[in-house]
């Protein structure tokens, strides 16, 4: 670890150009739904993001890698503004949705986080039945008519497979289901609100190999419509699942390209070595 | 070595189980091998008549109702009172902030503070308003009782509510308040339990019900009316130079004690329900 911490520090004398997440090869990508400029965040005087500039492409599957402590969670968090709530956390710079700065001033926090579903590390069941976890977000933004809520909660429990396991005991606790189903309960329950963005917190280390093969196939098949940005701390993951690869170090964004790109060509030497695994 | 180690965990465990389960063993016993001979049914239907507390007829149905009135009527105001609080300092300020730091502190002073000491206070407020001893004044004083009992037992629980689950409503769009419910309902359980405790320590105090509520042989039919209570029917009893009234005051002690436990185990049984069908 020390080596590579060396080394990175050399390169970043030698070569800060690469350094920096300037976009890359975007041109061909289109117009970014989320767009993170100049974002620091300092968590009690410690500077935890440094600089990060990334513009996540649309309707495509990113994923946020590198080591533990680097500050992935920290800036997914800082995409939904769950930081609002803790005092010892500055944040500057700007987080772009639908070219909206989400930390402007007169932006209203459920809005913005109505736009982007929040799948955590464990599945978070909410302390009601099946069909309510579902119908909660619709109803706490106005759906009120049954009818309405039965069909978005069939739609959105199809949507995630889970229809057709759950579909005679919609009344019993949530909290009954294996974890697996859960993870997926917890995913229709984000969609059923219509997000454009999907985010993902590491959401498939607490499931089993079945399990987490499932929610890989459901990301993959939602990027048709959805952006979907996960941390994630198994680079086999990634290797399956991500069409762009963002890789973090100590708080610097340090490449950000398409994830053949960097699996097979990374710029970066620190890159280089945290995909070979000299480093984790 | 580490074997004989275990060996003297487990006795030690054992022993001081053992200890408390036997103390427990010995009161239940001199209770209800005191209080059933002379426990009937005139006991628990009738209030007292003239000369009760000298052996004649009658029983202690004022105090039953009294105390029953009393705890219900606390327990409503108190929970009004309490959750709101241990909402507040648990999800809407920060858990560890100053600020609920501060007012955890002032509950944990309340929590201390003797039973006589509430008493007292209800008296003088009674006083400034004009009242006498009064079901009213009583259920102010024993309010304050329970209040930190509730505060705190609900804020324990409350702190176990993990981060993510406060976070995933809100990442739906949800407001604080719409989150809080959420909150709310994950810790109904520990709700029920704070409830109980705190039917536990109001109903069985007689110091703060002494000098607010007062005594009477009659079960009070206004707010403004003294009210009986069993702590005090077993006390006025138990001082009681005849030995049947003595006895009888064993017998008042086993009926709070089986108002207790019935509350225990129905408020238990409610709260299962409840969380068996929501949670």
């Amino acid at each position: 670890m020390e080596i590579n911490l060396k080394r990175y520090q050399d390169t970043m004398e030698t070569d800060p150009v690469n350094v920096r997440s300037g976009p890359v090869s975007l041109t061909k990508l289109s117009y970014p739904l989320l767009r993170v400029v100049d974002l620091n965040v300092t968590i009690q005087h410690k500077h935890i993001l440094k600089n990060i500039n990334l513009q996540i492409p649309e309707k495509s599957i990113t994923c946020i890698i590198g080591p533990s402590g680097c500050g992935k969670t920290t800036l997914l968090r800082s995409l939904n503004r769950l930081h609002d709530d803790n005092a010892d956390i500055t944040i500057s710079g700007s987080v772009m949705v639908d070219n909206e700065d989400i930390y402007g001033k007169n932006v209203e926090v459920t809005h913005i986080r109505k736009k982007m579903g929040l799948l955590a590390q464990r599945p978070t069941v909410l302390p009601m039945s099946i069909f309510e976890n579902v119908a909660y977000g619709p109803r706490i933004h106005g759906t009120r008519n049954r009818r309405k809520l039965y069909v978005i909660v069939k739609n959105q429990l199809e949507a995630v497979g889970l229809w057709e396991e759950v579909k005679d005991r919609l009344k019993t606790p949530a909290i009954k289901l294996s974890i697996g189903q859960q993870q997926r309960l917890c995913l229709a329950r984000g969609l059923a609100v219509h997000p454009e963005i999907i985010l993902g917190d590491e959401a498939t280390s607490a499931l089993d190999p079945i399990a987490t093969t499932k929610i890989e196939q459901l990301f993959l098949t939602l990027r048709k419509e959805y952006s979907i940005v996960l941390v994630t701390h198994t680079l086999r993951q990634a290797r399956r699942i991500a069409d762009y690869v963002a890789f973090m170090y100590m708080g610097e964004l340090i490449e950000f390209g398409s994830a053949n790109d960097i699996f097979s060509n990374p710029q970066h030497q620190l890159t280089k070595d945290y995909i070979s695994g000299s480093f984790s | 070595m580490r074997k004989l180690e275990e060996q003297i965990m487990k006795i030690v465990m054992l022993m001081a189980s053992g200890i408390i389960i036997f103390i427990l063993g010995f009161i239940l016993w001199k209770i209800i091998s005191k209080g059933l001979p002379s426990l009937n049914w005139d006991m628990v239907s009738k209030t007292p008549s003239g000369g009760f507390y000298l052996g004649k007829e009658g029983g202690i149905l004022n105090a039953i109702m009294g105390s029953l009135m009393l705890i219900f009527c606390s327990v409503v105001i108190s929970i009004f009172l309490s959750l709101p609080v241990a909402l507040y300092i648990n999800f809407i300020l920060n858990r560890k902030s100053f600020a609920s730091g501060v007012i955890r502190f002032a509950f944990d002073i309340m929590f201390g503070i003797p039973s006589i000491v509430y008493g007292a206070f209800g008296f003088m407020i009674m006083v400034f308003l004009g009242l006498q001893a009064s079901l009213l004044g009583g259920i102010i004083a024993v309010s304050l009782l329970i209040m930190p009992i509730m505060v705190r037992s609900i804020d324990e629980v409350a702190g176990q509510v993990p981060r993510d689950l406060l976070e995933a409503p809100l990442s739906l769009g949800a407001t604080r308040f719409e989150m809080v419910k959420i909150a709310a309902r994950q810790i109904t359980p520990g709700i029920t339990t704070a409830i109980l405790l705190s039917v536990g320590r109001g109903i069985g105090d007689a110091a703060t019900v002494m000098l607010t509520a007062g005594f009477t042989d009659s079960i009070p039919t206004s707010l403004l009316q003294p009210a009986a209570t069993l702590p005090l029917a077993i006390f006025f009893q138990l001082s009681s130079p005849v030995e049947e009234v003595q006895n009888r005051a064993y017998s008042a002690a086993l009926i709070l004690t089986i108002i207790i436990l019935i509350l225990s185990f129905s408020t238990r049984y409610v709260s299962r329900k409840i969380s068996k069908s929501k949670i």
